[in-house]
């Protein structure tokens, strides 16, 4: 789950962590009169759910208040297309106004979960900024990874070794340490998938401190922070999305006409490969779940018929121990609440297979069985011409 | 012989009580396996459907000498049934728990380094060994006998490819879903190894998924080490660019994860790769002939 910046440097800042002054608006007269609260030169950031806001136009430096108030005016309610969002882009609802902060020295740090070494890692660097990804791929020997054992803990001496590699001296040096255990112990207690300060800065004033913020928390341990559901922000999501997550179902919005609702994220995404090899256009990626019920089956399928360009819909559960007429149930069920009357193929594959077709050829809705993956997507291709 | 389970295993049920735990154990047991024990905490002394119940993984053993543990408990004490199975002598947990936090996964995992039990899972299928025995929620049915091995990251592809490989006339030695979790027990190489030490495995199939690199480090692995055909087939070609989470995940993988890369480097290391997922077992056949890569239609 993400977060926004203004939410992550309030956690951050509970942690110890030094961020800008700042103040979160909701409208331009809120703006202006952050802008000035911070004297007049501030820094105006766009609060979407995506990175590359700079280069958007979403984070600019202005020296007036009325400068401030007229950029708020400009991007309130206006979509954001970043490098990150897609060229939808984000809403605008909210702006975080800071003061400016003049800055000597940039660095990227980061602790995220590596897969191949089933640990957390602290990734920084000297050179960062927003073209970190680059800083990478082309030398990566300025990246300083360090994987954490989650038996010791990071400890001071590892934190010092990496503020010293970024070229900390002195009393930086042990505030960077500092941060940097602080962060470690962020990302534990709020259970993050990624915790990341990109710029960390040292301004010319000589203090450490997180001029942006990102934070991703962990799905599977929302039952440890009842507070998260709260930090949500709804205007960055896509409405279908957000009525998915309500059933557990994972939904994504994708641009063709064939609206797919498949058990299981593997076969849900070998199903859209097979539609694109038989020249159809996905609309969706839908994944009802492993055990997929009567229940999510009906729920799922309101889902897809609320949006506007589906023109079919294929569904391919592999039921395995789910039994196959209980699934046809769900499916007719659904279809005629919504009077559903585009054409549906059904790939169905478990226990009680027959009786399921059976159910599906007597239920008067425009829908074909397909014998396999393969004959499902033709058949739904042809449908739809 | 098969790898990990065979008709002698001895299995102990923990969160055995529960819903999916119960119909799961009744599933498993109708098809062959040996069910011993179950385990819940606070429950220990009743039978249900004739098993026994114990309160620790520990006093299940005792009594029955139970060696593997399917394991069903609700994901906030999930980790705790592994490391507890694990402590109790167990040889293999399967974990089939969804939703268990990384954090608690992260924490597990560096508890069993060094440990003899081994991990399936969590947020997986579980293991079969089609005829002899059953630990997962998979459908028996369209698994037979023989002498393929499947490692797969996925849960209802797997039974996809499974469904062909046996429509193509080819039986599976073992089959087992490592889990799709970030933080996952054995890996695909471990259970490569596996299958190439197993005399009754003949070939491979290995269902990989976008995301990650652990397709190309098995990939590397199978040029080095195996001596056995492989074929896999690789879901997601088509995905859009999934949302992005700031940067560190781009540079710990080094632009790693997309379906090209991973199905480039299996080919260039001599797997046989199906072009469509509608065309695993023909994938699996062409590797086992040794005749070059599937064709398309």
């Amino acid at each position: 789950m993400d977060i926004h910046e203004y939410q992550a440097k309030e956690i951050m800042s509970s942690y110890g962590i030094p961020v800008p002054r700042g103040r979160v608006a909701l409208t331009s007269d809120q703006v202006e009169r952050a802008a000035k609260e911070m004297g007049g030169r501030c820094v105006v950031k766009a609060q979407i759910y995506a990175g590359g806001r700079g280069k958007g136009g979403g984070v600019k430096l202005v020296h007036h208040p009325e400068q401030a108030q007229d950029l708020g005016k400009e991007l309130f309610g206006k979509k954001l297309v970043t490098p990150q969002t897609g060229p939808e882009g984000l809403k605008v609802r909210r702006i975080l106004v800071e003061e400016a902060v003049d800055i000597s020295r940039e660095f990227y740090l980061s602790i995220t979960l590596d897969r191949e070494t089933s640990r957390y890692c602290l990734i920084a660097s000297a050179e960062g900024g927003v073209e970190i990804e680059e800083v990478a791929l082309k030398s990566p020997e300025k990246i300083h990874v360090l994987n954490i054992d989650p038996f010791t803990g990071l400890r001071p001496f590892q934190a010092r070794k990496i503020a010293l590699e970024l070229g900390l001296t002195g009393s930086v040096c042990e505030d960077c340490v500092n941060l940097i255990l602080n962060l470690y112990q962020l990302c534990l207690e709020k259970d993050c998938f990624l915790v990341e300060i990109n710029p960390l800065v040292v301004t010319k004033a000589g203090w450490l401190m997180a001029m942006d913020a990102k934070i991703n928390f962990d799905d599977n341990a929302m039952f440890r922070h009842r507070e998260y559901p709260d930090m949500l922000d709804y205007s960055q999501l896509d409405t279908l999305e957000i009525n998915a997550g309500k059933y557990d179902l994972s939904y994504i919005k994708l641009k063709g006409n064939i609206g797919c609702m498949v058990n299981g994220a593997g076969l849900a995404m070998a199903t859209l490969d097979v539609l694109k090899e038989y020249g159809g256009e996905p609309a969706n990626f839908l994944d009802v779940g492993g055990g997929a019920t009567r229940e999510k089956v009906a729920e799922a399928f309101k889902i897809i018929l609320q949006d506007g360009d589906v023109k079919g819909v294929f569904v391919n559960i592999f039921g395995g121990i789910m039994r196959c007429d209980v699934i046809a149930q769900g499916i007719i069920e659904a279809a005629s609440e919504v009077q559903c009357t585009l054409p549906i193929v059904v790939r169905m594959d478990g226990s009680k297979v027959e009786e399921g077709k059976q159910l599906l050829k007597e239920s008067g809705l425009n829908v074909q069985v397909g014998a396999d993956l393969g004959d499902g997507a033709a058949r739904i291709v042809k449908m739809l011409g | 012989m098969a790898i990990l389970l065979n008709r002698n295993s001895k299995i102990l049920v923990q969160g055995i009580t529960g819903r999916s735990g119960l119909f799961h154990t009744q599933q498993c047991r109708d098809y062959g396996s040996k069910i011993v024990a179950g385990v819940t905490p606070g429950k220990g002394g009743i039978h249900i459907e004739g098993i026994p119940v114990f309160n620790t993984v520990e006093e299940a053993v005792h009594y029955t000498n139970a060696n593997v543990s399917m394991i069903f408990v609700p994901p906030p004490a999930a980790a705790d049934a592994i490391l507890e199975a694990s402590d109790a002598g167990i040889d293999l947990a399967v974990c089939i728990t969804e939703g268990i936090p990384v954090r608690d996964m992260v924490l597990a995992r560096r508890a069993l380094e060094g440990k003899k039990m081994r991990l399936v899972g969590p947020n997986c299928p579980g293991v079969i060994t089609p005829g002899e025995c059953k630990v997962g929620i998979m459908p028996g049915y369209i698994h037979k006998p023989g002498k393929i091995g499947v490692v797969s990251r996925s849960g209802t592809l797997t039974y996809e490819a499974v469904k062909q490989l046996t429509e193509a006339g080819l039986g599976q030695s073992t089959c087992v879903g490592i889990g799709g979790d970030p933080i996952i027990g054995m890996k695909f190489i471990d259970v490569l190894q596996l299958f190439n030490e197993d005399p009754e495995t003949e070939g491979v199939f290995m269902i990989g998924e976008i995301g990650g690199g652990a397709e190309e480090e098995a990939a590397h692995w199978i040029k080095k080490n195996m001596k056995k055909p492989v074929a896999a087939f690789i879901a997601g070609v088509t995905a859009p660019p999934g949302k992005r989470m700031g940067h560190a995940g781009a540079i710990i993988t080094g632009g790693k994860g997309k379906a090209e890369d991973k199905i480039r480097t299996l080919a260039e290391c001599g797997v046989i790769v199906a072009v469509s997922p509608t065309r695993m077992g023909d994938a699996m056949i062409e590797a086992m002939k040794g005749t070059g890569p599937a064709k398309k239609k």
